[in-house]
């Protein structure tokens, strides 16, 4: 889960990591009055979770209160990127006189962390690597020993960031490792003119297998930034990412879907069709999964045919079998697109003798992945209005 | 010889006494694999029947390797717990921990990975998020179905259990060597590389078959080793072609980042150094074929 710019700042703040005064407001009133509690000019910061805010007009210095009602008026409301803006961050105006970059992220290939630390902040990270890769430290840091003050000084040093930024660098680690994130990141790292550090923007993602140890966390989630159809197959326990396709797809783990969506986009080329959805029901093939995925999948309005995808390694093909048409009588008149299943694996037999005995008008059985996409690409295309 | 998993391991299951622990444990009795005990905190001494088998339970790691020789651990612990019950396999001296448990926090993923190459190495970490090992007709650890496929010369590795499970099927009168659901996470303990120097080092296999997904450079790395070190014939499969940017899908680890990634880099990175890439997963296992008959 990424936070918004205001989540990451009292989330660094509870670790000690020095932020600039201020409040997350919804409305140009609330705006005012931050200011006028805060009492010293102060940016009006877009909160979305995308870069480019300042490019897009997002990011307004006010130096009165009137001044940031005007700014938040102007801002809330706006798209950047196709976010809608629906909260802005106002903090006291601060004097910079560097700006640095530093972080610690997750480092996959290493199975390990990875600390990136510049002394030229202010730039969008992937920017700065490409074009100044000689400007931006990465060290590795162990999982077991972590970032201590030696290992914050090593980093300081590396960057030619000044030995104060040591301090910060050790509250951020505590805040990398106490929240469970893969990312936390400060850019810009602000000093000002009497060598005052502080974090003036941050990125943060924090690990949803986590969620467990860190109830507090549901908090942060923001349902308005995910798309309706994924929130409500959250609801019910659903693994459902929303494409821009006709076909809706079903199936059971993670690489069997993808590797559904991308032979359904393959055979929809010619179509003019793709895939509508990832949805993977996992070993829980039962009717009421079933009934739910189906569900989902057939609120979406560009659905236009469905794409049941199981390979029964655990899961039995009869249970499948039976769960679809169960699903069926559970959605009644409210299932009205053609249905492509593909059964193979454990019991794979008494699972189509199943499907075939129920003989159910929107089902049609298909012997393989490749040909039953096929088909459910042709029904997405007949089925255009 | 198969790779990691032979008919001589002897397997103890961490998590033996829960639901999912219990169940395959049977299935992996069936398959003719060495199960040798369980492995519950505060239930040693006791033990649980399954069919004619008698299987103790023991209260650690450690004792268990004591009383059976066990080399081998499969855990189905919760992931909260999953942590110390890996940690505890390492200190206990395991050879080989697979690691099922979907859902383990990335940190401690990191941390018992760290802890395991502190150790000096010498425990080989499959998972977390996988489905498992099998050396078909020799042992089975984990939750790969053993009645997909037998014996055969065919090496996999793969990211994905049902991709797995699909490619067995539809390879299944070839039959493999070994097959290693390495996982989806972020952080796995063994890499497609560690699988790939193994299958190219095993006699008993002839071909690979590498399957990935979109997330990480790990495809990527693999693509620059088998240009360097294998020799045996390569297909590979990458999932993942239409997933959006910044979307997880499904795997903790599947995530497309700004560009990096993407399935189009990875299948490229491997077709550039002379794998062929399937466009589907039945493409790909004829690929597999084409190779195997202009080998013979």
């Amino acid at each position: 889960m990424d936070l918004y710019e205001h989540q990451a700042r009292d989330l660094f703040a509870a670790h000690g990591v020095a932020v600039p005064r201020g409040r997350v407001a919804s409305s140009a009133e609330q705006a005012e009055q931050i200011a006028g509690e805060l009492g010293t000019a102060v940016v009006v910061k877009a909160q979305v979770k995308t870069g480019g805010r300042g490019k897009a007009g997002g990011v307004k210095l006010a130096r009165t209160p009137e001044e940031a009602a005007v700014a938040a008026e102007a801002i809330l409301g706006m798209d950047i990127k196709g976010h809608t803006v629906h909260r802005v961050l106002v903090v006291e105006a601060s004097d910079i006189a560097r700006e640095f970059y530093v972080s610690f992220l997750l480092d996959r290939a290493n199975r390990s962390f990875l600390a990136m630390a510049s002394a030229e902040g202010g730039m969008e990270i992937e920017q700065l690597a490409v074009e100044r890769p000689d400007a931006l430290a990465k060290i590795p840091v162990d999982a077991l020993t972590g970032c201590d003050e030696a290992k914050a000084k090593e980093i300081a040093a590396a960057a030619l960031l000044p030995p104060d930024a040591a301090d910060v660098l050790v509250a951020l680690w505590d805040a990398f490792v106490a929240e469970d994130a893969t990312l936390v990141e400060v850019n810009p790292l602000a000093a000002d003119s009497q060598g005052r550090i502080t974090a003036l923007d941050g990125k943060v993602t924090l690990d949803g297998n986590a969620a467990f140890r860190h109830p507090d966390h549901a908090e942060l989630d923001d349902p308005a930034t995910r798309d309706p159809l994924e929130t409500a197959a959250a609801e019910r326990g659903l693994n459902y990412v929303k494409l821009d396709g006709q076909v809706g797809v079903i199936g059971n783990g993670a690489g069997l879907v993808m590797a559904t969506l991308d032979v359904v986009a393959l055979a929809g080329q010619a179509h003019g069709v793709g895939p509508a959805n990832f949805l993977d029901i996992g070993g829980g093939a039962n009717a009421q999964v079933m009934a739910d995925g189906l569900d989902i999948i057939l609120r979406d309005p560009d659905v236009r045919s469905v794409f049941v995808n199981v390979f029964g390694g655990i899961t039995a093909c009869d249970q499948v079998a039976d769960g679809i048409v169960a699903a069926l009588g559970i959605l009644g008149a409210s299932a009205t697109k053609p249905i492509v299943v593909r059964l193979d694996g454990n019991n794979v037999d008494a699972g189509i003798a199943i499907l075939d005995a129920a003989t159910h008008p929107l089902v049609r059985v298909v012997d393989t992945m490749d040909a039953a996409a096929q088909l459910a690409a042709e029904l997405a295309s007949e089925g255009r209005s | 010889m198969a790779i990691f998993l032979t008919e001589k391991s002897r397997v103890l299951v961490q998590g033996m006494t829960g639901s999912e622990g219990l169940k395959h444990t049977t299935r992996m009795l069936a398959a003719g694999t060495t199960v040798v005990g369980g492995v519950t905190p505060g239930k040693g001494g006791q033990s649980v029947g399954i069919g004619d088998v008698e299987l103790p339970v023991f209260g650690s790691v450690e004792e268990g390797i004591a009383a059976t020789g066990a080399d081998t651990t499969v855990v189905f612990v919760p992931p909260r717990f999953a942590k110390g019950a890996v940690v505890e396999a390492i200190d206990a001296g395991v050879g080989l921990a697979v690691v099922i448990t979907e859902g383990i926090p990335v940190h401690d993923s990191a941390y018992f990975w760290a802890h395991a190459v502190a150790n000096g190495g010498t425990t080989r970490i499959i998972g977390p998020n996988c489905p498992g090992i099998i050396s078909p007709g020799k042992s089975n650890a984990g939750i790969i179905p053993s009645d997909i496929t037998g014996a055969g010369r065919i090496g996999l590795v793969s990211k994905s259990g049902t991709l797995t499970y699909q490619l067995m099927h539809e390879l299944r009168d070839i039959g493999f060597s070994t097959c290693v659901g390495i996982g989806g996470d972020p952080v796995v303990g063994t890499t497609h590389i560690d699988c790939l120097r193994a299958f190219q080092d095993d006699d008993e296999t002839d071909a690979i078959v590498m399957i990935g997904e979109i997330g990480g450079d790990a495809e990527e790395r693999a693509a620059e080793f088998i240009h360097a070190e294998v020799g045996k014939p390569v297909v590979g499969y990458v999932a993942g072609f239409t997933a959006p940017e910044g979307k997880t899908m499904g795997h903790a680890g599947a995530i497309v980042s700004g560009s990096a990634g993407t399935a189009e880099a990875k299948a490229k990175a491997l077709e550039a150094v002379g794998v062929r890439v399937g466009r589907t997963p039945s493409e790909t296992a004829s690929l597999l074929r084409a190779l195997l008959v202009a080998a013979a």
